[in-house]
C-alpha cells in the first residue's frame, strides 16, 4: 500500500510539470497582456513595467526562471495585485474556500446519501418521485439564481442572515454560500446514490443475504451500501477538488474573499503568475483527491488491492 | 476599603474607556473593486483614488465638491513665465509616525515616480516636469528631475513649459508623497497594514483582499479636529446587485455604482438616495483613420450622423449616460466643449445628409459597406454595438461585431491591430480638456484611431504655448477639439454620468463631476 502511494506521488511530479509547462505557454498565446487596459500606457511606461516584472526577457528564459522559482515554492508576485504575492493571496483565500467547500461537501454527502437511500428503498413511490424531482431541480437551477434568491428571502425579507460578506468567518455569513454550493451537489449525490442503491439491492449477494435471513437493516447498511458507495466515492474525489478550491459565482455574489474568483479574474486580467498559481493548486488538489479515491476503493471494495 | 476604592476606580475607568468605542462613527463604503495596489505610484484606477485620497495628502487636494484646496502645501506661487511653482509646506504636516512631512519627502516621491525602476503607470502624467520623460526613459538620472527642496518646508518644481493644469494634476494620487524611511525599511511590504506610514486623514489598519480595507482616523493629521468619522471600511462590491441588497440591509452606507439596468426601479424605490449626474468621462468609438475606407472623413461623418445617441442613452443605458457630440464632456470651468455641427439638428436631417454622403461615395445596393465593431465584454457594450448595428442596417451598412475580453481588446488596439471601429472610454484624471484631447495626439499611447492631423497638432501645440493665459489656451483647445470632432478622429457617443447610492445618514456627500468624495468631509 505504502509503495503504491509513493509510486503515485512520484508519477504526480511529471504530471504537474507537464501541466505547468502547457499552461505557461498557452497563457502567453492569449492576446493582450497584464498591462493592456482602457487607459493605454505610453510605450516608455510599458517598457519600464515589463522590465520591472521581467516580461521583457525571452519567453524561454521567463519559463526557466518561473520553473526555478516554483521549485523553491515561490509563485512570484501577482501582476495585477502587486501588493501581494500569489502565495499571500492563497494564504488568505484558500482557508476561506476550503471551509466553505468542505461544509458543502459534508452536507452533500450526508444529505445526498440519505435522500438517495430513502428513494431507492421506496422506489417508484411518492418519496422516490419527490427526491428525483428535487434532485433534478437542484442540479438544474443555477447557483446564480439560487444565491440572489437566498439573499432576498433570508437576508432582506426575514433579516435572519447578512446579505453578503465574510464577516471574519462568522457562522451566519457562511450559511448562504455553503448551502448554495451544496445544493447542486446534494442533488447529484442523491441521484447517484439512488441509482447505485437500486442496482446493489438487486445484486446476487444481497438476494443471498436476504435468503439467509439477515435483517433488512443489516442488508442495506452492511452489504448493499458498501457496494453502492463506489460510484459516490468516484464522484466525490473530483467534486471535492472543485469545491475546496472555490466557486467564482458563489464567491462573487456573496462577496466571499476566497480563491475561486482568481481562476476567472486572473485569466481575464492576464495575471500570468496568479493563473499559474491557481493551476498548480487545482492540479495538486485533483491529484491528491484522485489518490484518496483510489485508496478508498481498496478500503470499501475487497476486490481492489494495491500490492 | 482601599480595595473597594480601587475596584470602583477600575470600574469607572473601564466604563469611560468603553464609551468612545460605543459612539464610534463607522462608514461602510462600497467601492466597485479592490485596489490593485495601495502604493500611490503603482495605481491607476478611480477605485484606488478613493482610498488613497483618504490615506495620503498631496501638495494640493480636492474638497467635497472636487475643487482644489491646499493640502500639504499651505500656499504656492507661480513664476511670471508660468514654469516654476514654489510650494510653502504647512508647518504642522506630519507623517502618521510623527515625523514632519518635508520638501525632501516630495523630492524623494517625485523621483521615485519617474524612476524607471519603479515601473509607475502614471509616470507619464508628470512628464510636464522638466526632465520628467528623460528620467523615466533612462536618459537622465532621477537627480536631474526639475524639482528641489529649497529648505525643509519649501518645495520647488520647474516645468518643461507652462502647464495651467499642473495643480489639478497634483491632486492625482501619483503625486502623493510616500515615506522614504518605511520604504527603505520594509521594501515591497511598506504598504502592508502595520507598516504603512502615511500622511492623510486616515491610516490603514486592515486589508483583506476581496473582503475589506479598514481605515481609522489619523489623530496626527493636521485637520484631525474636522474629521468626523472614526473608521472607514472600504468594501469591494464587484457584484452590483448584491451591493444594492447590502445597502438595503444596512451593510453598506453607500456604493459608487448601481446596476444601471435596474435604474428606473431603483429610483422609484430609493428616491433621492440614488445620485445621478454628469461625470467627466466619454464613451466613444475609435476609428482606424489610416485605413481605407475609414480614412475618408466624409464617410466617418456619415456613420456618425446615422447613430441615434438619444436612443443609446435612453434605451440601452436607461439614461445612466448622456448623448455626446464632443470629446470633452461639459463641466470643466472656463471651457465650452466644441460639439459636432449636427448636435442640434434632428435625427431625420442627419440621416438625410448621411444618405447623400453614402450615395455620393458610391455606396448602395451594388456596393455595400462592411463595418466591423470591436468591443470588450460587457452587456452594455454589447447592447450599444447591437443598437448601432441595427441603426446602420437600413443604410445598407453591414455591421459585424467582435467581442473579446478586455485585455484582448486593448491589447489589439495597443498593437495597432487591424479593425474598423472599436469601443473606448476615457475618464478624466484631472479637470482639464487636455486630459480628453491629448489622447488623440499623434504620439499618444491612447491614440487608438491613429489620428494624425497637422491642424489638430498645431492647435494643441499653440494651446500649450498659450499656457500662461488661461482664456487664450481654452480657446485654442476648443479650436483643436473642433478639428477633432469635425474630422471624427474619434466618434464620441455618450458622456458618462456618476450613478451612486448614498444613505441619508451620510452628511457631507456633495455631487460633483469628478465623483470625488473624500471621507474626511463626510460624517454619519
Amino acid at each position: 500500500m505504502l509503495r503504491y502511494v509513493l509510486r503515485r506521488l512520484l508519477t504526480a511530479i511529471p504530471t504537474l510539470f507537464l501541466i505547468v509547462t502547457l499552461s505557461f505557454f498557452l497563457l502567453r498565446v492569449a492576446p493582450g497582456g497584464p498591462f493592456s487596459q482602457e487607459r493605454g500606457l505610453s510605450p516608455e511606461v510599458r517598457a519600464n513595467l515589463e522590465r520591472v516584472y521581467q516580461l521583457d526577457a525571452p519567453l524561454w528564459r521567463q519559463y526557466l526562471s518561473y520553473l526555478g522559482n516554483l521549485l523553491h515554492g515561490d509563485f512570484g508576485p501577482s501582476y495585477n495585485l502587486p501588493d501581494f504575492t500569489v502565495a499571500d493571496l492563497f494564504r488568505v483565500g484558500l482557508p476561506v474556500s476550503v471551509q466553505l467547500g468542505a461544509s458543502a461537501l459534508v452536507l452533500a454527502l450526508i444529505l445526498g446519501s440519505i435522500l438517495g437511500i430513502v428513494a431507492a428503498l421506496r422506489q417508484n413511490r411518492g418519496v422516490d418521485y419527490a427526491v428525483v424531482a428535487l434532485a433534478t431541480a437542484g442540479s438544474t437551477i443555477p447557483t446564480f439564481v439560487i444565491a440572489p434568491l437566498y439573499q432576498l428571502v433570508f437576508a432582506l425579507t426575514l433579516a435572519w442572515v447578512p446579505v453578503a460578506g465574510w464577516g471574519g468567518g462568522a457562522l451566519v455569513n457562511k450559511i448562504g454560500p455553503a448551502l448554495t454550493l451544496a445544493l447542486p451537489q446534494i442533488a447529484i449525490v442523491a441521484r447517484l446514490m439512488r441509482g447505485a442503491m437500486i442496482e446493489a439491492l438487486r445484486a446476487n449477494h444481497i438476494r443471498t443475504a436476504r435468503a439467509l435471513g439477515l435483517g433488512s437493516w443489516s442488508v442495506v447498511v452492511k452489504h448493499a451500501l458498501r457496494g453502492a458507495l463506489l460510484p459516490i466515492i468516484s464522484y466525490a474525489g473530483p467534486a471535492a477538488a472543485a469545491l475546496l478550491t472555490g466557486s467564482v459565482v458563489v464567491e462573487t455574489v456573496f462577496a466571499i474573499p476566497g480563491v475561486g474568483r482568481y481562476f476567472v479574474d486572473a485569466a481575464l486580467n492576464r495575471d500570468y503568475t496568479l493563473v499559474m498559481g491557481t493551476v498548480v493548486v487545482i492540479a495538486v488538489f485533483v491529484i491528491m483527491f484522485n489518490l484518496i479515491v483510489d485508496l478508498l476503493y481498496a478500503l470499501v471494495d475487497p476486490r481492489v488491492r494495491y500490492d | 476599603m482601599s480595595r473597594f476604592r480601587s475596584l470602583l476606580i477600575a470600574t469607572l475607568l473601564l466604563g469611560t474607556a468603553a464609551l468612545p468605542a460605543a459612539a464610534e462613527s463607522i462608514y461602510n463604503r462600497g467601492n466597485s473593486a479592490d485596489p490593485e495596489s495601495l502604493d500611490p505610484h503603482k495605481t491607476s484606477t478611480v477605485y484606488e483614488a478613493h482610498i488613497l485620497r483618504d490615506v495620503f495628502e498631496g501638495l494640493v487636494m480636492q474638497n467635497a465638491t472636487s475643487d482644489l484646496i491646499p493640502g500639504v502645501a499651505e500656499s504656492w506661487t507661480v513664476s511670471p513665465d508660468g514654469k516654476t511653482y514654489t510650494f510653502k509646506l504647512r508647518p504642522d504636516a506630519v507623517w502618521s509616525n510623527g515625523d514632519p512631512v518635508t520638501a525632501e519627502d516630495f523630492v524623494y516621491s517625485f523621483r521615485r515616480l519617474e524612476d524607471p525602476a519603479t515601473g509607475a503607470e502614471y509616470a507619464s502624467m508628470l512628464y510636464v516636469i522638466k526632465n520628467g520623460e528623460e528620467v523615466n526613459t533612462g536618459k537622465a538620472k532621477p537627480e536631474e528631475l526639475g524639482i528641489r527642496a529649497v529648505d525643509a518646508k519649501t518645495f520647488e518644481v520647474t516645468l518643461k513649459s507652462p502647464t495651467p493644469y499642473f495643480l489639478e494634476m497634483l491632486t492625482h494620487q501619483a503625486a502623493y508623497p510616500v515615506n522614504k524611511a518605511s520604504i527603505e525599511k520594509f521594501g515591497a511590504d511598506w504598504i502592508k497594514p502595520g507598516n504603512l506610514v502615511s500622511n492623510g486623514a486616515f491610516t490603514l489598519t486592515e486589508f483583506i483582499p476581496n473582503d475589506h480595507i479598514k481605515l481609522v482616523k489619523n489623530p496626527k493629521f493636521h485637520a484631525a479636529g474636522e474629521v468626523k468619522l472614526d473608521v472607514v471600511n472600504y468594501i469591494p462590491t464587484e457584484d452590483r446587485s448584491t451591493a444594492i441588497k447590502r445597502y438595503e440591509a444596512g451593510e453598506l452606507d453607500s456604493n459608487d455604482d448601481l446596476p444601471t439596468e435596474q435604474l428606473a426601479d431603483l429610483k422609484k424605490k430609493f428616491g433621492d438616495q440614488v445620485k445621478l449626474g454628469p461625470y467627466l468621462g466619454t464613451y466613444y468609438y475609435a476609428i482606424k483613420t489610416d485605413k481605407a475606407p475609414w480614412n475618408n472623413p466624409k464617410l466617418r461623418r456619415a456613420i456618425s450622423l446615422i447613430i441615434d445617441r438619444d436612443f443609446l442613452a435612453e434605451k440601452v443605458w436607461q439614461n445612466s449616460m448622456l448623448p455626446a457630440y464632443s470629446m470633452v464632456p461639459p463641466g470643466i470651468d472656463g471651457y465650452t466643449p466644441a460639439e459636432a455641427d449636427y448636435a442640434k439638428t434632428s435625427q431625420f436631417d442627419r440621416e438625410d445628409e448621411a444618405k447623400k454622403i453614402l450615395t455620393d461615395l458610391g455606396y448602395g445596393p451594388g456596393k455595400p459597406l462592411k463595418l466591423e465593431i470591436r468591443y470588450n465584454t460587457s452587456e452594455n457594450h454589447k447592447n450599444t454595438a447591437v443598437a448601432i448595428q441595427e441603426q446602420l442596417k437600413p443604410f445598407g451598412i453591414e455591421v459585424s461585431l467582435i467581442n473579446t475580453d478586455t485585455k484582448t481588446h486593448y491589447g489589439h488596439l495597443e498593437q495597432k491591430g487591424d479593425y474598423d471601429y472599436a469601443r473606448g472610454g476615457w475618464i478624466a484624471d484631472y479637470k482639464d480638456p487636455e486630459s480628453f484631447l491629448g489622447i488623440s495626439r499623434k504620439a499618444s499611447g491612447n491614440n487608438y484611431s491613429n489620428f494624425d492631423n497637422a491642424g489638430f497638432e498645431t492647435l494643441m501645440d499653440e494651446a500649450a504655448a498659450a499656457g500662461a493665459d488661461p482664456a487664450a489656451r481654452m480657446k485654442k483647445l476648443a479650436e483643436a477639439e473642433k478639428v477633432l470632432v469635425d474630422e471624427l478622429g474619434n466618434m464620441p457617443l455618450l458622456y458618462y454620468s456618476y450613478h451612486e447610492i448614498v444613505s441619508p445618514k451620510l452628511k457631507g456627500w456633495e455631487p460633483n463631476v469628478m465623483a470625488v468624495h473624500p471621507s474626511r468631509f463626510i460624517s454619519k
